[in-house]
């Protein structure tokens, strides 16, 4: 079960917690872009994409959602 | 085989409609996925299964159905306000490529990559047989690593504070004891430059490929000080050792520079070629 990897001072990758954000990097911004059909042929990818980071970097009681101009109700949860 | 696919999709069968396919990553199918991927668990907790192309299964989708009703539009984009709704995906995600990454190559998906059923996922395995193929050979045997700069000026220790003495009124006093910050301030970032230029020349000597992210900043990015690097490495499995310890002393000896470095990761952000660029990774910078 254990990875054959040569460099024992690395722990195991599935027990490593890793942050969200080195995550998100890679997950948003890495990875392949395909065309996807369900969410994709509404929204495009990079729609998503730049959504997704204005998030990570935004959402905060100085920057409200970046959706608040397109989702007028978002006193939903509260902040 | 000419199935209709394409138009009734899952309209005999009212509880598969319910259910889209989410697409983690393509993978050689040569070390028998199927058994070990069905055993995990991905998006929504739902078991994960190989989807293979039309004509052969040397290259499989690792996949898994996830409710269709989360990932339509309106919803995505009410989910995509939830960080812990974004986590516990992006985690999810993360960890059936990390799975199946210690057994054979994969190429990763972006997140949130989804398909009306197995069928048109299939189409579209097919449809990028040839450029999937060349991409997981370039990144077999292949590893990332990320590495991120952070200067920290108050923390360095020949930061004077604010002297009074006798001999300077307040305002000359409060104006050099700004210049002094700001030297500090800038010798601080000069001496991260000469860390980032170690980095980079770790990085040319080791790693086959380079990727810049974007400064981590924001509330998510809580570590101390200021990131000012945040890049990623392909480096061969065999030159990580090599590659790791002279990144992590690229900071060695400077006051109020720390170098942090993550991974393994899978090889996400060499997923695919870099835009604009055929093969140069150096040499094209903005």
């Amino acid at each position: 079960m254990t990875a054959p990897g040569p460099s024992s001072v690395v722990e195991p990758l599935p027990e490593r917690q890793v942050a969200l954000i080195d995550l998100l990097d890679r997950l948003l911004s890495g990875g392949v872009v395909l065309t996807g059909d369900v969410v994709l042929s509404i929204a495009d990818i990079d729609l998503v994409r730049i959504s997704l980071r204005a998030l990570i970097v935004s959402i905060s009681a100085q920057n409200p959602s970046p959706w608040a101009e397109a989702t007028p109700s978002r006193g939903d949860h509260g902040g | 085989m000419g199935t209709s696919h394409a138009t009734a999709v899952g309209k005999d069968v009212p509880a598969m409609s319910d259910l889209v396919t989410y697409v983690y990553a393509v993978a050689r199918n040569a070390d028998a996925l199927a058994e070990p991927t069905a055993a995990l668990k991905g998006v929504a907790d739902a078991p994960v299964h190989l989807v293979a192309g039309t004509h052969d299964d040397a290259l499989v989708f690792v996949a898994s159905h996830v409710p269709a009703q989360d990932f339509q539009e309106d919803a995505l984009k009410r989910h995509l306000e939830d960080l812990d709704w974004l986590e516990a995906v992006a985690r999810a995600h993360h960890g059936v490529i990390e799975a199946v990454a210690t057994r054979t190559t994969v190429l990763p998906m972006r997140l949130a990559t989804v398909y009306l059923d197995d069928n048109r996922a299939r189409d579209v395995l097919d449809g990028g047989r040839a450029l999937f193929s060349e991409r997981l050979a370039r990144l077999a045997e292949h590893v990332e690593w990320g590495v991120k700069i952070y200067v920290e000026p108050s923390v360095t220790p020949d930061a004077p504070g604010p002297t009074p003495t006798a001999d300077l009124t307040p305002g000359r006093a409060y104006l050099r004891h700004r210049r002094q910050q700001q030297s500090v301030r800038d010798s601080v970032y000069r001496a991260a430059q000469q860390a980032a230029e170690r980095v980079e020349a770790a990085g040319r000597k080791h790693a086959a490929d380079h990727a810049r992210h974007r400064v981590q900043q924001g509330v998510l990015a809580g570590g101390a000080g200021e990131n000012v690097v945040n890049d990623a490495y392909l480096v061969p499995r065999d030159r990580c050792e090599e590659f790791r310890a002279e990144v992590t002393h690229a900071a060695d000896g400077v006051q109020g520079v720390r170098v942090e470095v993550t991974g393994p990761w899978a090889p996400y952000s060499f997923a695919m070629p870099p835009a604009g660029s055929s093969d140069a990774e150096e040499g094209a910078c903005p």
